[in-house]
């Protein structure tokens, strides 16, 4: 079969040259890649310390989509390493080496991470680079509440705290504290708290409307629409003032000092080199000005809270010793 | 009416060619991503999260619904094939269905799976375009309390897959319900049986499990028999590529109660499809018992049929709650609930007001995608069979190595890559030792939902043992349940005199 195997032949040929040119390119790429100066914005990587879907992935993936369509990167992926609160995540960045293309997600749930799961790793071991955004919690009861403001609340709570359940987040999370500040605001033993840890604040409105809790904290941004639907009261948010748009009167203003806020940032290795390590800041700047976060934010119902260095570390302290604080009061 | 009015605009909407390619990449995704062991449709549609930032919002859920359907369609394809299952809804599909599958029914079997699959994703999407807000108003009636009735009623309805032998059942669910209490109590924080690892913080996934031990587990028995006797190891596979009139017949009852099954389920949070799956299978098996026909063990129909509605049933209520109450009851609902976020969305009550045109062209899509899924899924029935032919040592190592990709993609962490291959060895002794790995499942499964809901309801009652029986879904709940113990215990304890009565006269004569 002459034919049959001319054709082979030829086929081969064709398969030879078409290898030839893919390799023959991507080593051109690869070599033009190598010898660039360290440009950390061509192949940045962002890590999620927590699974697709979550409060990080999101936050980080609106990142990686700001700093694309503005094209302040030329690649930008995601990598999502969930569990312990972040601390798996945060363990895993400071075992990589001083990688100045990557960074990682940070916020008050790692702060309480850290301190509940006793990591061996904290903010010490990485270099922070800012604050970038927070959200708040609102205090919510049912629609057919006789609650209406705080004080109301901590009047009904204060008579039996153990029998008026709460529900939130995850034990330690930032729904748990806000109502360990709550009881501490009213004169409570926190540890007298009854808290039924849900995964969401779909799950919490669930157990509010069924009657499992009394009253319930969560994030503003994941139960607007319950409030504005009326089936859930919100009546106090923990930020230091009014949510845009909103008329829920902040905690502070009822007169009982809680203030807390969801906060996220990120993150860079310990050691990154000066000059990288501002590359990092500045793209990060950048990022907070296009027009593609400025949505995200008003999307996600999030606070612009830009902090970087040593107002970001004075933050930071105080924030971990407030967790801190709120974790032994709860007896976590 | 107005719904009926509501769902054609849905139709024009969702009928338009580009939201038609959508739902087809959808399908089409979510099928292979289903097929491959260690995917689930959790995963596609977190990985497509992305692409909320191209698509309009409309496109991008119908490509998402259609992944999910696509998935539990999918899921049951390896699970009957080759007893691996792609995700945990598929689990109660491996237990007659591969069994069918060895016997030389594997067509017949897939056919079975897609129908149901079909016929229990249809119902469920036909009763939420009528009923979303009555199932809003059905979850909210449902606190911990019923939760925990549930949870038993769950038990005792699958605990006919531990009777084969009792001791190796319960060894087996045991098991389930150890692994299941690995990781931080949500309650007080206290560390159990993690030996201060990280990894295991929160817990061991039930699709690391899955994988595991069904998948991983075959494999591994594969591997050691499959020089000892090469015959065992061959499926025969009958040409007949359809249903017979008969097995359709057999079928259908199956499929309905399936997915009667399977509609409450989706509206609460209980952990998905897992939970109805393994009830529809074990009320199959309850009432073959009980007619004394003695189909299950030799591939019975009705056990693939069931589950597989039940699987289905449950997702299309499933989004009903995610859409009516923003209530994402399984994994793959969270994420597209991040997805709707993505877009300033909220599901929730005022969803439907905002955003006609999305849910009820979501909804329309809900339908194609039945259509679209069955046309794909029944005439390559025989086509995946074929897949069979492969020798084994090459499907074997293909399947090894997704198991291990699909693990490793959710977590990045090589330290779920030994849990894996740990619990793969388990799997594998298991099977060895003959001992049933439905009950793990099922434990893993249970236990978790037991243990939460019986916590929740005492912390809500201040301790109050009452408030368990306090609810009228909850009695109704018990009293069935005392009813059926009684009846099975009644009638092992009839069969037990009839067989001493018939070895009386044994003797005698």
């Amino acid at each position: 079969m002459k034919t049959s195997s001319g054709v082979r032949r030829t086929v081969l040929a064709v398969y030879a040259i078409i290898t030839a040119v893919v390799v023959v390119a991507a080593m051109t790429v690869s070599v033009k890649k190598a010898t660039a100066a360290p440009d950390i914005t061509a192949n940045l990587t962002l890590i999620a310390p927590a699974g697709p879907g979550g409060g990080w992935d999101g936050f980080v993936r609106e990142q990686q989509q700001a700093m694309r369509s503005a094209g302040l990167v030329g690649n930008a992926q995601v990598v999502n390493i969930p569990g312990a609160g972040g601390t798996i995540g945060l363990g895993r960045f400071t075992t990589m080496g001083d990688r100045s293309d990557t960074l990682l997600a940070t916020g008050s749930a790692m702060t309480g991470g850290v301190l509940i799961n006793d990591s061996p790793v904290g903010y010490d071991d990485v270099r922070p680079i800012a604050k970038i955004a927070e959200d708040y919690d609102v205090v919510i009861v049912p629609a057919d509440s006789p609650v209406e403001s705080i004080d109301d609340l901590l009047a009904e709570w204060s008579e039996d705290p153990k029998g008026h359940p709460w529900t939130g987040g995850s034990a330690g999370s930032l729904d748990h504290l806000v109502v360990a500040e709550l009881a501490l605001a009213g004169g409570l033993d926190a540890s007298e708290i009854t808290f039924i840890p849900k995964s969401g604040g779909g799950e919490a409105i669930q157990a509010l409307l069924n009657g499992t809790a009394d009253y319930a904290a969560t994030g503003y941004n994941e139960v607007s629409d319950q409030i504005e639907a009326g089936r859930v009261r919100a009546v106090g948010v923990t930020g230091p003032e009014r949510i845009e748009g909103t008329d829920i009167p902040t905690i502070i203003e009822q007169g009982h000092d809680v203030e807390l806020s969801n906060w996220r940032g990120m993150l860079a290795t310990k050691n990154v080199p000066e000059e990288e390590f501002q590359q990092q800041l500045d793209l990060l700047a950048q990022m907070r000005e296009t027009p593609e976060w400025q949505d995200a934010l008003e999307r996600n119902a999030w606070a612009d809270a830009w902090e970087t260095g040593d107002d970001l570390d004075r933050f930071l302290d105080e924030d971990r010793e407030k967790t801190e604080m709120l974790l032994e009061e709860l007896g976590l | 009416m107005d719904a009926l009015l509501s769902l054609m605009d849905g139709f024009g909407s969702a009928l338009s060619p580009m939201n038609m390619l959508w739902v087809l990449v959808g399908c089409l995704l979510g099928t292979a991503v289903g097929v491959l062991p260690g995917l689930g449709s959790s995963m596609a549609v977190a990985l497509l999260l992305p692409m909320t930032f191209a698509l309009d919002p409309t496109g991008a859920f119908i490509m998402f619904a259609g992944v999910y359907f696509g998935g539990l369609f999918g899921d049951s394809t390896m699970a009957i094939l080759m007893n691996t299952p792609g995700q945990g809804s598929a689990i109660a599909s491996t237990f007659e269905g591969h069994k069918m599958a060895k016997s030389g029914r594997a067509p017949q079997a897939l056919a079975t799976a897609a129908i149901g699959a079909f016929t229990g994703g249809m119902i469920s999407s036909i009763l939420v375009v009528f009923l979303a807000p009555a199932l809003a108003s059905l979850s909210a009636v449902f606190g911990p309390a019923e939760y925990f009735a549930l949870a038993l009623f769950a038990f005792v309805a699958t605990s006919s897959v531990v009777s084969d032998s009792v001791l190796k059942g319960l060894a087996s669910l045991v098991l389930g319900l150890a692994i299941a209490v690995v990781g931080i109590d949500s309650v007080t924080g206290t560390e159990r049986f993690t030996s201060g690892v990280p990894e295991l913080f929160d817990g061991i996934s039930l699709v690391t499990v899955t994988v595991a031990v069904l998948a991983l587990g075959e494999v591994f028995r594969v591997a050691s028999r499959l020089r000892r006797d090469p015959e065992a190891m061959v499926m025969v596979s009958s040409g007949r590529p359809f249903l017979s009139g008969r097995e359709f017949r057999e079928a259908i009852p199956a499929w309905l109660r399936g997915a009667g099954i399977g509609l409450p389920f989706g509206v609460v949070p209980v952990g998905g499809s897992e939970v109805p799956t393994f009830m529809a299978y074990g009320l199959e098996r309850r009432l073959d018992k009980r007619s004394g026909r003695n189909k299950f063990g030799k591939g019975a129909i009705r056990g693939l049929a069931a589950p597989e509605a039940a699987g289905n049933a449950t997702t299309g209520t499933a989004m009903a709650s995610l859409l009516a109450l923003g209530l994402p009851v399984s994994a793959t609902a969270a994420i597209m609930l991040a997805a709707f976020q993505q877009y300033g969305l909220q599901p929730g009550p005022l969803l439907f007001d905002r955003a006609p045109d999305l849910v009820w062209g979501l909804l329309a899509s809900f339908f194609i995608a039945m259509v679209v899924l069955l046309i794909l899924n029944l005439p390559f029935a025989p086509l995946w069979a074929k897949l069979l032919l492969i020798p084994k040592p090459y499907l074997y190592a293909g399947i090894t190595v997704f198991c291990a990709l699909g693990i490793y993609a959710t977590s990045n962490n090589i330290f779920d890559l030994g849990m894996l291959l740990g619990i793969g060895i388990v799997g594998f002794m298991m099977r060895r030792f003959d001992i049933p790995l439905a009950p793990l499942m099922i434990g893993m499964v249970l236990g978790p939902l037991a243990e939460s809901s019986l916590r929740d309801a005492l912390l809500s009652s201040n301790g109050d043992y009452s408030i368990l029986v306090s609810s009228w879904i909850t009695a109704i709940l018990y009293v069935v349940l005392a009813g059926v113990v009684f009846l099975s215990l009644y009638g092992k304890l009839a069969q037990r005199r009839k067989e001493r009565g018939t070895a009386m006269t044994d003797v005698d004569s």
